[in-house]
């Protein structure tokens, strides 16, 4: 989230598109009905299926599943063709004035330098055209160079009339221009509103752009970083924040920085690639914060390697893994699945081994058949669980997932009991950025045990091997700092602390050498206190400042509210910095004043920036800095060259689609995303599966774990699988409510109980009567008895968003049938 | 011990001789059952509003009494949640003293239909050597244009989202220490 | 749940009434605003957890509501209907639980002394341990709520969270509501509150709002904002409830007489009223921890 839970609350106008935050994240919605309440905010829905979100809110507009860009770019072009954007904000705030190079182009479909071949775009033809003056950029103020950001994105949009969002996505007219006139509202000073998704926009091979296309949309409204505004994102699960912030994923290590590939053989190579360069040096220049990319690295790397890490060995470069290529979750299973792949021109394994904490791939993958597939052929695998998953026991799957025979299944599984949430203490990282001490409650059950002590003597384990045995490399192991007080049970607040950041020599004042800001041992109050000498330590520099001298930020407690607007800065600790509010320098205007002085993110009070912490450096006068600091061009972007499949969001239909493309039926589905090619990569098509289907989760359980509690009260509140089909559909078809039937995609069938539904509308798209259906996940094999249930997944297919390559579980084929 | 049953015993041996006065302590149990509990202040687990929640337990903490939960509620100065909570926090209790948690480690041995007993210090030991055997075996230290890469393509990890801070960064240590490359989270999918 | 410190103002098959205080407390109510409802059912398993019930053994019959009615072990409901409305669909979701009635019909059709009482502060409550499981309070609700429980043989229903509230706590289900469309106050408080939401939601395009507070039983201690008060069908609510007249003639005429014959055979038949004895009060136990303990109610 780029603001906070709480501050939905000052928000005007709610868009809630991609996501059903009323199911899955009901006390956030708290906030959306205290606006209603409050300030008598308008709620727009705007969803496949009329949720429980729909339920409550002021405007309800039915859409097709995948179909969101078409839908956001006709927002967009009414803000433009009626002129509803906030003007004063869209010329100082976002790279609209901008010119765009002559060889950025948009046919059919297809936008400049897309290579067939390679399915990749060559993205250094979406760049800015330079200026006059070496190192500057050409820009328009008056928006009116044909070639600048606002009129390329107007001439992009002006083909998203209503009629065309109502041939595309299904959403009847009149519905459409509602939607529009109240979200549109919000394009001045005056009035402010905010978009919220989820997981209905990322989980599609188009999800990225989706979330982009809200982006400009708010940029072009004036709302981000207001009070009340922004984009955003509720996160799915308790720390899925904190674990994508802590590098949970291949690409980044902790705090964004980048993973280093093969070609980036040393540190100067590394920060060369990463590091961007300014290129707003002639009206407000960029901050370009990722300047300081070094001291967050360095620090890095000696909280990695600790002494071993010098100045003379590139800090230990050196012994970081590289990567070549995709090593994400679908290729993951790809690649254990076939036991090789090429990387770099070259044959190399692909994992033989799987280890896994809290996490059921068999549950969650795409393909269930090819996640069980592959996971038959590992050596070995860990899985360190609460409760016996779909994952611990793949080896006996029902025989519809088609695993081989328990005795053709070589794999050795450990699967070792962890603690509960409540049985061991840390911080979780909530969707608005703020970690949160939790303390521990009572001890585990049995046997089991916090899993921080099970990875610590794992390791402490193979380490040990190494040092008596040596091996591949053993430096990689042995130069790795562990020296928490007890290493085989690390204290999380001893881990909370290296992760924050310490000085480990004097740090001294940049403005007066002489005077020393931190004394060596001593915890650092925040990033900007880091060094790139080696004299600092910090696991993650967005962490930084969460446990300080003054102890340990995220315990803290106070719930005061001074400002009224829901900051609560002395509660817990927000990354970055504490502060509450991302991109707070847009909330006001050129001269630092507020765009509604009731709601103030920050402003400029003549000495420094004052409100919440200021998203700029604090004591420089309006004009110093663009709003972005972490962009070269020091603005928002409506037109960025950062994502593989296009600088402006396009409409693509799913991977699996119903219909053409009716705006380039040459160019159906997005042209940048990836098949898998193995056998059990298959792909329906809308001759044979007919029907969009779609997946989701219901607020009454929580993913694939709460169906394991045996006398829960929430398998009484949902005991179990059920597929929702519109009414006139199982009129057609003669499916009775309560009656089971099947739903069947290019890779397998499932059977459930029907749930006949008014909520599910008809649609009439490009023409055509079309029916969408759906199920809720949550079910499995592994379940408390009575509740077991398919797994969703059984019909989900390998095909994702080619920036985030997450898979695209909310629109694929199927067909249905009476059972 | 159920809780009912120990609720009981607690309420009938604070004063009434067990056997004569039943109903005294059937309404003694009906007294506010959070009223001598230890609370706790913690963070749900489920979705990423991340409510406070306090969790009730039984037992003062000390040496000789094993803690147990009795109840699980918002907490009221929480600024989010401000004592709320979903059908899922509210049936956090559920979550942690259900039947189903594992007790125990196992493991299931090649081609083997059922789960065995293990200790830990076995599996551990075992887990260890099966980890530096794939290491070793697949390590990587160049690729095929020559450049130093340091991997092992031989080990996934995947790592969920229930995970502290603190233990997400102990794995990005370990995971960067055995140079495993093929690593995921819950974040992705 | 009997009270320890709450005093009673009515109570069940008492031919003065039962009234056993001095004290008068403000009558309080749940507010229950539909139009904000989620359908969350935090407040159906709030209510389970706090109280120790269930959980019930429920099954997927094609709707997202929990189970058809009320159940000894499920004290709070939300009842969920689609309706097609204005070209589209709405989805009403209305908490359904005992509404603790000024003029409780349970209570009018008890026969059993002091099982069910009304708390000076309004709540209606059953106390189990006078509750005889005739079932006669059931057909006494015009609301359908009190059930009887197998296992213990009593009636079981909403206490309000008597012990809660007592302690100065909200009830469960109040607290747990993510949206606050629930809220618990005074009587008067949330009636105000409702007047002013329904006024919200008639200037917002909801012509037809109503705050439900029906008179025919005095009003209840549950108000209840109605998007569509038009169509209380919909929310399964009835137009006008009242206590049945049968009841009201057993209240007034029969039940004095018939008290003396059906309580005598119960306390025959039920062994641990022997053991403590007549003047022992049946529906609450423990010492008195400061406040004043309900007094025998007197047949």
């Amino acid at each position: 989230m780029t603001n906070g839970w709480v501050d939905i609350k000052n928000a005007d106008v709610i868009l809630a598109m991609g996501g059903n935050p009323a199911e899955n994240h009901p006390v956030g919605f708290k906030w959306f009905m205290e606006a209603k309440r409050g300030r008598n905010a308008k709620l727009c829905v705007v969803d496949p299926r009329f949720t429980r979100t729909a339920a409550v809110a002021d405007v309800y507009a039915p859409i097709r599943a995948g179909t969101d860009i078409a839908f956001l770019l006709g927002l967009i072009r009414h803000t433009i063709e009626n002129k509803r954007y906030h003007e004063d904000y869209v010329k100082i705030h976002t790279n609209a004035p901008y010119v765009i190079g002559e060889k950025f182009d948009f046919n059919d479909g297809l936008f400049a330098g897309f290579d067939e071949g390679k399915g990749e775009y060559d993205k250094t033809l979406w760049g800015y055209e330079a200026g006059a003056k070496g190192g500057a950029y050409k820009v328009d103020p008056t928006l009116e160079d044909p070639r600048c950001v606002f009129q390329l994105l107007r001439k992009h949009v002006a083909r998203y009339t209503p009629e065309v969002v109502e041939q595309v996505c299904g959403t009847p007219k009149d519905k459409f221009l509602k939607v529009a006139d109240v979200v549109t509202s919000t394009g001045n000073a005056e009035r402010v509103g905010t978009i919220t998704y989820a997981l209905g926009w990322t989980q599609h091979s188009t999800g990225v752009q989706m979330i982009r296309a809200a982006a400009m949309l708010q940029l072009l409204l004036g709302n981000v970083g207001r009070p009340g505004g922004g984009v955003n994102a509720f996160r799915g699960h308790s720390n899925i924040q904190g674990a994508t912030d802590t590098a949970g994923t291949f690409e980044i290590l902790p705090g964004y920085l980048k993973t280093p590939t093969g070609p980036l053989t040393n540190l100067k190579e590394y920060y060369e690639s990463a590091i961007p360069t300014t290129l707003n040096k002639q009206t407000w220049p960029s901050m370009n914060y990722w300047v300081n990319y070094p001291k967050f690295m360095v620090s890095l790397l000696k909280a990695q390697y600790g002494n071993a890490a010098t100045k003379d060995n590139d800090f230990g470069y050196q012994w970081l893994p590289k990567v070549d290529g995709n090593y994400s979750w679908m290729y993951i299973f790809d690649d254990m699945y076939r036991g090789k792949v090429m990387r770099a021109g070259a044959e190399e394994p692909g994992p033989e081994a799987l280890i896994t904490f809290g996490m059921n791939p068999v549950g969650l993958g795409p393909n269930s058949k090819k996640m069980v597939a592959a996971l038959s052929k590992q050596k070995w695998m860990v899985v360190v669980e609460n409760v016996e998953t779909e994952t611990a026991i793949f080896w006996k799957a029902p025989k519809e997932y088609e695993g081989p025979e328990p005795s053709q299944i070589p794999t050795e599984v450990f699967l070792l009991p962890a603690a509960d949430f409540a049985e061991k203490d840390g911080t979780f990282t909530n969707s608005a950025r703020w970690l949160q001490w939790k303390w521990k409650a009572l001890d585990p059950p049995g046997r089991a045990k916090a899993d921080q002590e099970i990875l610590a003597r794992i390791f402490l384990a193979v380490r040990d091997l190494y040092q008596k045995e040596g091996g591949a490399l053993p430096e990689q192991l042995t130069n790795v700092s562990w020296s928490y007080t007890n290493p085989a049970e690390p204290d999380l607040a001893e881990v909370l602390k290296e992760m924050s950041g310490k000085a480990l020599a004097d740090v001294h004042d940049p403005a007066d050498k002489a005077k020393v800001v931190k004394a060596a041992g001593q915890q650092l109050d925040g990033f900007g206190q880091l060094m790139d000498d080696g004299t600092t330590l910090c696991g993650n520099w967005l962490h930084s400042g969460v446990y300080t001298e003054a102890g340990n930020n995220a315990q803290r407690r106070s719930n005061a509210d001074p400002t009224g607007l829901g900051m609560f800065h002395n509660w817990a600790f927000s990354w970055p910095a504490n502060r509450r509010i991302m991109y707070n320098r847009a909330s006001a205007d050129a001269n630092g004043k507020p765009w509604d002085p009731k709601r103030p993110g920050i402003y400029w009070n003549g000495q420094k920036w004052v409100g919440d912490v200021p998203d700029m450096k604090p004591d420089a006068p309006p004009g110093t800095y663009g709003a972005f600091i972490m962009l070269p061009e020091g603005v928002g972007r409506l037109f960025s060259s950062g994502l593989n499949d296009g600088p402006f969001p396009e409409h693509y239909e799913a991977v699996e689609a119903p219909i053409a493309n009716p705006l380039h039926p040459n160019v159906t589905s997005n042209p940048a995303f990836k098949k898998f090619t193995s056998d059990k990569d298959v792909y329906g098509t809308k001759e044979e599966f007919p029907i969009v289907c779609t997946t989701y989760r219901l607020t009454e359980h929580f993913h694939y774990w709460t169906k394991h509690q045996v006398g829960g009260r929430l398998n009484e509140l949902q005991p179990g699988f059920f597929i929702e089909i519109p009414e006139a559909l199982a009129k057609e078809k003669g499916i009775e409510n309560g009656s089971q039937v099947r739903v069947i995609s290019k890779r397998g069938q499932i059977q459930g109980m029907a749930m006949v539904t008014k909520r599910l509308y008809p649609l009439k798209v490009d023409g055509k009567e079309l029916w969408q259906i759906g199920f809720p996940i949550h079910w499995g094999f592994a379940s408390e008895p009575g509740h077991t249930g398919p797994l969703a997944n059984l019909l989900t297919p390998s095909a994702g968003d080619p920036n985030t390559w997450t898979p695209e579980y909310k629109a694929f084929l199927v067909k249905l049938e009476k059972a | 011990m159920q809780r009912r049953t120990f609720l009981k015993a607690t309420a009938v041996g604070g004063g009434v001789a067990l056997g004569f006065n039943v109903s005294r302590a059937e309404a003694e149990m009906r007294e506010l059952k959070i009223a001598r509990t230890t609370e706790t202040r913690s963070i749900c687990p489920y979705c990423a509003v991340s409510c406070g929640v306090i969790i009730h337990t039984l037992g003062d903490k000390s040496k000789n009494v094993k803690a147990a939960v009795v109840h699980v509620e918002g907490d009221p100065d929480h600024p989010i949640s401000r004592g709320s909570l979903c059908p899922k926090g509210a049936t956090l209790k559920d979550d942690i003293t259900h039947k189903s948690r594992l007790v125990s480690p196992k493991v299931r041995r090649p081609g083997s239909d059922r789960w065995e007993d293990i200790s830990w210090d076995d599996a551990i030991a075992q887990i260890a050597r099966h980890i530096k055997d794939t290491r070793d075996r697949t390590f990587v230290a160049k690729n095929a244009k020559g450049q130093v890469v340091n991997r092992t393509p031989g080990i996934a990890m995947i790592g969920g989202c229930t995970d502290t801070n603190e233990f997400n960064f102990l794995q990005w240590k370990v995971v960067t220490a055995l140079g495993v490359p093929y690593r995921d989270t819950q974040a992705r999918v | 749940m009997a009270a320890h410190n709450l005093e009673i103002r009515r109570s069940s098959a008492s031919l003065w009434g039962g009234a056993t205080g001095m004290r008068q407390l403000p009558v309080v109510s749940k507010f229950i605003d539909t139009t904000t409802c989620i359908g969350c059912k935090a407040c159906e398993v709030a209510c389970q957890e706090w109280n120790d019930l269930g959980p019930v053994s429920t099954r997927q019959t094609g709707t997202y509501q929990t189970m058809p009615e009320l159940d000894p072990e499920f004290w709070n409901l939300i009842r969920f209907n689609e309706q097609e409305f204005d070209g589209g669909v709405v989805w009403l979701m209305r908490k359904d639980q005992c509404m603790h009635c000024e003029d409780p019909g349970c209570l009018a059709a008890c026969p059993a002394p002091g099982a069910i009482v009304q708390y000076e502060n309004g709540i209606v409550d059953v106390n189990p341990e006078a509750c005889i499981g005739c079932g006669f309070c059931a057909t006494g609700c015009p609301f359908d709520v009190p059930k009887f429980h197998a296992k213990t043989g009593k009636m079981a229903k909403c206490t309000l969270c008597v012990d809660r509230v007592e302690s100065g706590l909200e009830p469960a289900c109040i607290k747990a509501c993510p949206t606050g469309c629930l809220q618990f106050g005074t009587k008067d408080d949330m009636v105000a509150m409702g007047h002013a939401r329904v006024e919200q939601l008639k200037a917002n395009g909801f012509a037809n709002a109503v705050l439900y507070d029906p008179p025919g039983v005095g009003g209840t201690g549950v108000v209840t904002v109605l998007g569509h008060g038009d169509h209380l069908e919909w929310y399964g609510l009835p137009r006008d409830p009242r206590v049945p007249l049968g009841v009201r003639f057993w209240k007034s005429v029969l039940r004095p007489l018939g008290v003396v014959a059906i309580f005598g055979a119960v306390v025959g038949a039920i062994g641990h009223f022997m053991y403590q004895g007549p003047k022992e009060p049946p529906q609450t136990g423990g010492e008195p921890t400061g406040g004043e303990p309900p007094r025998t109610p007197r047949p």
